[in-house]
């Protein structure tokens, strides 16, 4: 059954709505030479993050900067084995296929955080399409806004943190 | 005399309407490539500028989602020093920055307050700017502490509400 907010929806899609997915595991260990690469790309001198006697004393120990949630659930790009390319928040990408816009970019990003993240951890995530939005014409071409919160937590069961990510998904005029 | 373990910044210092120090960014293609790498972040629109024009219409590579997020983590860290705890970020990237960009990051503050656990948070608007451009604006909330012996990093489970 379609809602009439929703009046071009596939029920397919609708069906998504508030259900979590592709719950998994990081998949490769987090260490400290992420959050250098991280600190250094932004610049970010923050002593929490370079001085060890620092972190040993407001943290406990080393922790990542909590902005780099996402960056424990991206997959390597290639892996053996592995067919085709592996892709992050794969709900996003399983999206555009059903609705048929082949581009996207992410107009809002919001994160909350928990239990910083630290060397060591094994986080668990999931995805949750939120909400997606009727047919829009935007400047960029027709398309769709759909929102997705990414839910993670640790080994301990601590809640890690969620982002929620805006997308607009569009097909170009031309497309 | 201070240290690195010396609270910069406590919530007793802060008022609504504070500015934060101004920062300016000259961004090139490495920016947007080390931002986009260390983010792990591999789609060709962040390294490829053939794909980013020809693809998504855009007209160079441009700064990805996580690596703005640092930027603005690294823009209010350097304000509070390291006691203060970033508890939520929200931004909203109304268009790219590109390489040849000067980003312009500032922010206000516009609420102080404290939780039922004693934990002090500071509101801020943020901010990027190219040029007279709003590209990216945002809001945080940070934790800073009630006083020099408070440390919002010890803070768990309910004593911690982002």
């Amino acid at each position: 059954m379609s809602t009439p907010l929703l009046p071009e929806l596939p029920e397919a899609v609708r069906a998504l709505i508030g259900v979590p997915m592709y719950e998994e595991r990081s998949e490769f260990a987090i260490e400290l030479g992420y959050v250098f690469n991280t600190c250094a790309a932004v610049q970010n001198g923050n002593p929490l993050y370079w001085q060890p006697e620092v972190a040993a004393e407001l943290t406990g120990g080393p922790i990542a900067p909590p902005t780099m949630m996402s960056v424990w659930f991206r997959p390597h790009h290639w892996t053996p084995g592995a067919s085709g390319e592996r892709k992050a928040m794969q709900l996003h990408f399983d999206l555009k296929e059903q609705l048929g816009l082949p581009e996207a970019v992410v107009v809002k990003h919001e994160s909350v955080f928990g239990e910083p993240v630290r060397p060591g951890d094994v986080l668990t995530t999931c995805q949750i399409l939120q909400s997606i939005g009727e047919p829009k014409q935007t400047k960029v071409g027709r398309g769709r806004f759909w929102t997705i919160d990414v839910r993670a937590s640790n080994q301990h069961g601590d809640w890690v943190g969620t982002e929620s990510y805006s997308f607009l998904g569009y097909k170009r005029p031309q497309q | 005399m201070t240290t690195p373990t010396t609270p910069r910044l406590l919530a007793g210092a802060v008022e609504v309407g504070m500015t934060l120090p101004p920062l300016e960014h000259a961004v090139s293609a490495t920016t947007v490539v080390l931002g986009a790498l260390a983010s792990r972040d591999w789609r060709p629109m962040h390294h490829d500028k053939d794909f980013a024009v020809q693809r998504n219409g855009m007209k160079d590579i441009f700064i990805n989602t996580p690596n703005n997020a640092a930027w603005f983590e690294r823009y209010i860290s350097d304000w509070t020093g390291p006691h203060g705890r970033l508890g939520r970020l929200s931004f909203q990237m109304k268009t790219p920055v590109f390489p040849g960009d000067t980003m312009r990051f500032s922010g206000v503050v516009t609420a102080v307050s404290s939780d039922d656990s004693g934990c002090c948070w500071v509101e801020i608007d943020l901010a990027i700017h190219v040029g007279d451009a709003l590209k990216t604006p945002g809001k945080a909330r940070v934790a800073v502490p009630a006083e020099a012996g408070d440390n919002p990093w010890s803070r768990r489970g309910d004593r911690w509400q982002p």
